[in-house]
Order: structure tokens, then sequence, then C-alpha cells
């Protein structure tokens, strides 16, 4: 199955990724190869069949909704990139 | 016989001079520490090691024992853990450059129980980035070696996990896998890797890979040091809430029992795999012939839909991958790299040059199977396919207790030799694979050395939940074909 550059862009501005031009041509080939590969898995009958999302079956469990202090707030701090007072900064994303 | 020195003692056995105050445990680390120091180099076992922590806990761990404190049962011994466990204050970089100066805050349940039963923390050690790679050759930190053999791969994701412990630079290593990243490393380097069965193991402070498939498990030198490490990180915690709340067996007891009356299946789909190696094949057969010695009964089963594993779990792991590193995104962690160019500009460069190649592809593939138009025919169909996998085992484990196959299809291959297509580094997992989709528990442990003198391993699969099966399966393969867990040529 070929995928096409411009659908390569797209995907890559779904995932957040800047790619290079050499990227892109890259995984346009790559990517058309895994997707040939997987689709192998059309020629499976699988209409009635439930899917499986989690392997091991096992309820949804509930706790308390509440609030428990973390203590070290420096040390989330610790890995901004950067940082104004208590705050992580970014840059503005909003224009006047 | 000459006593074996004391970087080839077994965790049990290295746990029980500690207690027994044979040795201390300074001198332990001090060996461990000076074996790392001049062999790590070459190996690239580890990313981080941590020589004064690990001295001063040693020193603290003698100084309990001397005071008369019930000792953990990991007490005072050095091991190491895979660098995808949050360690409290202790960098934690998963292998990528995006990650390289992350500091958790806390630590990972697994690193919590590991401390609190008394063992010493050397390091932290090399993976594939983001556990996403079959050869430790994806690693930010450069690629790991195999101790048997320098210019061949370590196996991965765990592969310097299993790099490490088979070059005697820790007594025991905990790993993790979703695709056989625990498994496939073992067997190619001769050592034992468990992976228990899904909700076994809190993934609380691991971090994320593929969350539906993602486990810890053991890494060790032999099969009862590798029951002896689940014991300690197995269990149920509210913070995990997919961690499983059933009692911990006792699974050193497990590892001793004998194997009389058990009924290995062996799956022919299994066998007739085209890139099955003669020599893997032969070392296989002569587990299931020790076996068989044992007392335990060979019956055939069939696994139909394994050779739609790979296909299936190339959609799912990517799928989830690319929604789990989705929080990587320049704001929490790393380095801001531009201010101009809006939101998005700001996001996708940081992760442009903080993820490797294998990374953004699977990033990519992930995005593609679950955007909009696509999400049923690829994601959804793979589910399904998943189900499909999962009945196949059902029907087996009525026939069968436990599942006896090859845990990689070939031995180490060499370093460089299949990085340039994805495809085929994909499909060298293609025995390990089945057992995440369907959550069961498996064990590789060694079985044959190939002519050119590499390890060989073979896989044994559970039922859910039923980690003694494997366990002690595994143990009397160990015991019937005894094999050096120690790499030779780090001998030279």
């Amino acid at each position: 199955m070929s995928i096409t550059r411009e659908e390569v862009l797209h995907v890559a501005r779904l995932a957040r990724l800047a790619l290079s031009d050499d990227e892109v041509d890259r995984l346009k080939d790559q990517m058309g190869g895994i997707l040939d590969y997987v689709r192998q898995l059309d020629t499976l009958d699988t209409r009635d069949i439930v899917p499986t999302s989690h392997a091991v079956e096992m309820g949804t469990p509930f706790r308390d909704d509440s609030v428990r202090p973390f203590g070290d707030k420096e040390a989330l701090l610790a890995n901004a990139p950067d940082r104004e007072g208590d705050f992580f900064r970014v840059p503005r994303i909003i224009e006047d | 016989m000459a006593n074996p020195p004391v970087h080839e003692w077994t965790l049990l056995a290295a746990a029980k001079k500690v207690r027994e105050k044979e040795i201390s445990s300074r001198e332990l680390t001090r060996a461990i520490l000076d074996r790392i120091e001049r062999l790590n180099p070459g190996i690239n076992a580890y990313i981080t090691v941590l020589p004064e922590k690990a001295m001063k806990d040693a020193l603290a761990c003698d100084e309990a024992l001397r005071n008369g404190r019930t000792p953990g049962p990991l007490h005072g011994v050095p091991v190491g853990l895979k660098d995808i466990f949050c360690t409290r204050g202790i960098r934690t970089t998963c292998g990528s450059r995006i990650l390289r100066d992350f500091l958790p805050p806390y630590d990972a349940t697994v690193t919590g129980k590991i401390l609190s039963s008394g063992a010493v923390l050397l390091g932290k050690q090399n993976m594939d980035e983001f556990a996403m790679g079959s050869s430790t050759e994806t690693s930010h930190f450069g690629p790991a070696r195999n101790p048997w053999a320098p210019d061949r791969i370590p196996g991965g994701s765990s592969g310097g996990t299993a790099a490490a412990v088979a070059a005697g630079l820790c007594f025991a290593g905990v790993g993790t896998d979703t695709g056989g990243s625990i498994r496939q490393p073992a067997s190619v380097c001769g050592v034992v890797g468990l992976k228990p069965t899904y909700g076994r193991v809190s993934r609380y402070g691991m971090i994320a890979f593929a969350s539906s498939l993602d486990q810890a498990g053991p890494v060790t030198r032999s099969v009862p040091d590798a029951a002896l490490v689940l014991s300690v990180i197995a269990g149920h915690d509210p913070r995990d809430s997919t961690s499983v709340d059933l009692p911990v067996p006792d699974y050193l007891a497990a590892a001793g029992q004998g194997v009389k009356g058990l009924r290995v299946g062996l799956p022919r789909e299994y066998f007739e795999e085209a890139g099955l190696d003669p020599a893997v094949r032969a070392s296989v057969e002569n587990a299931i012939a020790a076996l068989a010695a044992e007392g335990a009964r060979m019956v055939e089963i069939s696994l139909p839909h394994t050779r739609y594993a790979v296909a299936a779990y190339y959609i799912i792991a990517p799928a989830e991958a690319s929604s789990n590193l989705a929080r990587y995104d320049g704001v929490r962690c790393g380095h801001v790299t531009c201010c101009a160019g809006g939101l998005i500009e700001m996001m996708s460069r940081p992760r442009a040059e903080g993820f490797g190649a294998e990374v953004k592809r699977r990033v990519m593939i992930g995005t593609y199977a679950l955007s909009a138009g696509y999400y049923e025919a690829y994601y959804g169909k793979a589910q399904k396919v998943r189900t499909l996998i999962r009945r196949d085992f059902e029907g087996a484990f009525s026939k069968a207790d436990v599942i006896l196959t090859p845990t990689s299809p070939t031995p180490a291959f060499k370093i460089g030799e299949r990085t340039g297509d994805p495809l085929t580094m994909y499909l060298s997992d293609v025995y390990t694979i089945p057992c995440n989709l369907a959550g069961i528990p498996g064990i590789s442990v060694p079985c044959g050395i190939s002519e050119e003198g590499l390890p060989i391993g073979a896989q044994l699969l559970g039922r859910h939940f039923r980690e003694e099966d494997i366990l002690k399966a595994a143990a009397a393969v160990e015991r019937a074909i005894p094999l050096p867990r120690m790499a030779p040529a780090m001998e030279a």
C-alpha cells in the first residue's frame, strides 16, 4: 500500500513531529512497507469478534476522589525547561 | 571444585552469604563496582552507574545487620534496574535524548519494592529508546553489546539488563517486556528472563510504551533467582488500576517442584516457522527431551493465529505508544528550542530533536492507525485479532499446563545487521509477541549453545497468574541442561 508525501506530512502534524525532507521520504517508504505487512489482517473474518483492549478481564477499580499533597514541589519544577516562580513557563500561544 | 568468583554467584547464594555474614555487602558491592568500571566501557550495559551511592547503601546494609535488624530477601545484594523505572532524584532516561536530564520526583513501585527488599542499586541499565527495539541499538546512549560476542546485539529492549547479568555486572536486574523485551535479550545473552502475567507487577512509575502490553519482570542467572525477584516485585498496587489484587504465591517453592505429570504443549505452528534456525530447533528439542525425561507429558497443540500476531502487535503497540508519548511536549521537561511559530511548532521541534528514528517511526504508524477514517480498519481490526489470539491460548490451555517454544528464531545477530529494515527487526519477535497480546506469563531459560558459541533459549508460557507452572518447568530444563551462565568471553 502506498502512502503519499502529503499523508506523511498530515500525520506528522497530528503527531507534533517536525520532520526533515529526508525523514518524510524515508517514512513514506517505511510506513508503506509496514502498512502493507499489517494489511494481512484483512484476510481474517472478524465480523462477530469482540475486540480485546486488555488481556486480563477486570473491572474498573474506584477510589475516593480525595486530595493528597505531594510535598516536593521543587522536585517537580526542577525538570521544567523554563520556569517563572512556581510556574512552568511556555511561549505565548494566544495572539492579541 | 574451586569456589566460583564473587561475580558468578547466584542472587540466592549472594543474599545468603550476606545474611550469614560470610561476606559484607561492602565487599560484595565493591567487587561488582570494580567489574563494572573495568568491563562496562566495552559492553555499555549501564547508562548511569552510582558508585558512591551504592557504597554508602552497602555500608548502611552492613550496619543494619550488625544492629540485628531483620534483613529483607535481597539484603545487601547489588542489583540493577532498566532505565525505564523512575528512581527518585536519579536520572531516568528511558534510553532517549528527550529524557537525558530527567530527574524523577518519585520512585516507581518496582524501584520501591526492590529497595525495601534491602537490595543495593548499582545503576540504571541501557535499553532501546522507550523500549522500542529488539537489539538495544536504538538507545540514544549507544548500543549495548552481547558479552558472549561483543560484535553482536544483546537483544532488546532490556539488552543492557541481560548483558549486565550475563557479564557479572549485577546479581539480578529488572527489565520490562512489551513484545519480548525481557525474554529475547535473556535468550540471546544466555540468562533467565521472566515476563509475568499482565497485572501481576505494578506499572506505576514505569515509563509507559504500550500500556495494555507492558509488564516488568526479572532477569537473572538462575530460575530460582527469577522466582525470588518476582516474589519481591509482584503484588497489588492501588496506584496502578490494572494491577490485580491476588495473593503472591511462594514462587521460590514452586521453582523447586518436579514436573511429573505436567502437560507440556508443543504448538506445531511455532516449529514450522520458516525463519527458525536449525541450531535453535535442535536446542529446543533438547529441552523437550529433558522435560519428558523428568516425567512431563508432551501434547501437540495448535495456535493457528500466531502468524497474525506480529501484524496485530505492530498496530496496537505503536498506537498506544503514540498516545503515551504525546506527553513529551517540551513543556514539563526537556529543553525549549524555539519560541516563534505558535504552539504546534513549539511542541514539534523538541519532539523532532528529542526522539530517535525508531520512536518517530512508531509514533507515525500509531498516529496514522488512530487517525480519523483509519481507526476501525487498523486499531479496531487488530484488537479483534487479539481476541482470536487469546482464544487460541484458551483452547491450548485446556490440553496443556504450559507451552514450550523457542524464544527467538535465531541466536544473537550482528550489530547493524538489521537496522536498515524495520520489518526484519520486528519479525525477530515472532515467538514472544503472542504472549503479550494474550497477557499470559512467559519465561526464557537457556537450553543450548550454537556452534558459534552463542546462547539459545527456550520459552515456557503459562496460564494467567500461573507463574508457578512456568517456573517449575524452566527450573527442570535448567537442572537437566547445565550451561554456563557467565559469558566466557568476559574472562579473557
